[in-house]
């Protein structure tokens, strides 16, 4: 414990130790990603540089593509989706995503947003991002519809899907990432306040995986503790193919397409399976993530291995086999978030996945994958879809310049 | 801490400006030039074709959005250069305006005209915020409604002018600045302010 020094700094610097003892890659891994904000030794002590680059680490703003789609998952996250108000036209639409990227880009940045009425709250920028998107009635409603994706409209109806109404559709979505849960409350707050002239709020999910640092560049897990997106498009040539628009008006290059499915996840009878039984609904292991026919998370599987049954080691039925793609073309980025909501009195849990799912083509990657897992997957027993949206998600902006410009400009 | 806020009645407020040009000039590189360190989409400090140089820096220009009657904009006022600057006028196409002052008047906290202009001192920023010296717009002739973007001018006491652009922002704070009928009991205006 130091006896010196700002108060407010030293107990920063109690989290850094923890931070680091936690997980040592941390320092390269946010050296590689984002940027610090203060290099000014007044403010930021040497020995206290770990915490300042959780809370202080900088994702861009400004760019040809928006951010929040191939960065690392920060640890929090609020899906908020807005329903425009009747008299929200082309016009108006236009006031408010300038107000909302100015928003963004001053918090993302770590600045606090204008006529920011808490700025303490937006020195903290912990990695966040701000990702727009653009459901079917936005384009309505910008009088556009000739520039909506095709692929951007509600789902098919699925024979496993249970959707309430409070998770699903939305005409504008707010995706707020950052590694810090008081920074997400606070953009949502910011964001939402400059949105109520224009839209309401249609519904709002939150979710979290684990923290920042604490297992870096390691796949998640979801609350059944399976390893979650162990088959997502590898950074690179693979992710730019799965996920981004590779031509077109300037609307849609370097645009991608967002489903957000939410997902509950029934702990009570998962609770009802053997080990055994639970990796076999999968056909990956829970400890490593490996298939079973393999050992290591990143294995390819082999469908065709027989056990001493006669039977396929992977189950015919398993979540892997009816999920799985082997083109990039094809394949889906995954960047979803659990939700735990509040126990039931009884202490049946209220949890499940905040499944968001990144893609160039909707109809061409989601929609095939889906048929598939709602025709016959194991897992379909302990999980249910109760939300559903769709969004476009746009192309980035340059400095001076705001989210969805290229389409209403 | 470099904090050059004048206004000391603001405690809260001055720490506030000073952490905000502290992150403003740690995030955005080296130069010390606060109107080219903040590019946003609404476009701050602006200056006119008639006034290139820029009397001051004008950081942060918003107002707040308001269907009728009166409303406020405020920023951060940077005066860079060795001499005292008296900010004297301010005007926009919408409404008849005045530069107003928040006091202490018979124990009540009053909205009035400020008397002899706003001074920025050399070297030194003034910050316009609900509940402090603000840009009073006194009666709108249309919507300013969020989103907007408004041109202001500003007159000095040498003569000079500077032209700028705020945006126009939801903001339910600032009552006093706007609206007497729903004022805070202790937020009363003053009867020469509207005058």
């Amino acid at each position: 414990m130091t006896g010196s020094g700002p108060r407010a700094v030293s107990r920063r610097g109690l989290l850094a130790g923890g931070a680091l003892a936690a997980g040592g890659a941390l320092g390269a891994t946010v050296a590689v990603t984002a940027v610090s904000l203060s290099d000014d030794p007044a403010t930021r002590p040497a020995e206290l540089t770990p915490v300042a680059e959780i809370g202080l680490a900088i994702e861009p703003f400004h760019g040809t593509r928006q951010a929040g789609v191939a960065t690392e998952p920060q640890a929090h996250a609020a899906f908020v989706a807005l329903a425009l108000r009747p008299e929200t036209d082309r016009e108006a639409l236009g006031r408010m995503l300038r107000l909302l990227s100015d928003d963004a880009a001053r918090l993302t940045q770590g600045r606090p947003a204008l006529a920011d009425t808490e700025p303490e709250l937006g020195l903290l920028p912990a990695r966040l991002t701000v990702t727009f998107g653009f459901g079917p009635g936005f384009y309505q409603a910008a009088n556009a519809d000739e520039r909506r994706p095709p692929s951007v409209a509600a789902l098919p109806a699925f024979r496993i899907d249970r959707l309430s109404p409070h998770w699903s559709g939305g005409d504008l979505l707010l995706q707020i990432c950052a590694d810090d849960p008081l920074t997400v409350a606070h953009a949502q707050r910011v964001l939402v306040k400059d949105s109520r002239p224009f839209a309401t709020v249609a519904w709002v999910q939150q979710g979290f995986r684990r923290a920042a640092g604490s297992e870096p560049g390691r796949t998640q897990r979801n609350l059944f503790g399976q390893l979650d997106g162990t088959a997502n498009p590898k950074p690179g040539a693979p992710l730019e193919t799965a996920v981004w628009v590779p031509d077109g008006p300037t609307w849609l290059r370097d645009s991608t397409t967002l489903v957000v499915r939410r997902i509950s996840m029934n702990l009570e009878t998962w609770d009802l399976l053997g080990r055994t039984d639970r990796e076999l609904s999968v056909g990956r292991r829970l400890d490593t993530g490996a298939p079973l026919t393999g050992t290591d998370e990143h294995d390819e599987p082999n469908f065709d291995a027989l056990g001493s049954g006669g039977l396929t080691v992977i189950p015919d039925f398993s979540h892997l086999t009816r999920s799985h793609v082997t083109e990039d073309r094809l394949r889906i980025l995954r960047r979803p978030y659990n939700y735990d909501g509040v126990p039931s009195a009884d202490g049946t849990a209220d949890s499940g996945l905040i499944f968001a799912s990144y893609q160039a083509d909707i109809t061409r990657q989601f929609l095939p994958i889906q048929r598939r897992l709602a025709e016959r997957d194991l897992l379909n027993e302990w999980t249910t879809p109760i939300g559903s949206a769709v969004f476009a998600i746009p192309p980035g902006c340059p400095e001076g310049g705001w989210i969805g410009q290229q389409l209403l400009g | 801490m470099p904090s050059n806020v004048t206004d000391r009645r603001l405690r809260p407020a001055a720490l506030v400006a000073a952490a905000l040009l502290t992150a403003a000039m740690a995030g955005c590189g080296s130069s010390s030039d606060s109107s080219t360190t903040n590019p946003t989409p609404s476009e701050t400090a602006t200056p006119a074709a008639d006034a290139p140089a820029g009397v001051i820096g004008i950081n942060d220009p918003w107002v707040k959005a308001a269907d009728k009657g009166m409303t406020a904009a405020f920023a951060t006022l940077v005066n860079e250069s060795d001499a005292d600057v008296t900010l004297t006028g301010v005007s926009t196409e919408v409404s008849p305006m005045e530069l107003h002052e928040m006091a202490m008047k018979d124990g009540e906290m009053v909205m009035q005209a400020k008397k002899g202009g706003i001074v920025i001192k050399a070297k030194s920023s003034h910050l316009l915020e609900p509940g402090g010296d603000h840009l009073m717009l006194l009666d709108l002739q249309q919507p300013v409604q969020a989103g907007d973007e408004l041109t202001f001018t500003l007159a000095f006491a040498d003569g000079r002018t500077q032209s700028f652009t705020a945006v126009a922002k939801p903001f339910t704070g600032a009552e006093e600045s706007y609206d007497p009928e729903h004022s805070m009991p202790d937020m009363s205006m003053s009867p020469s302010a509207a005058s």
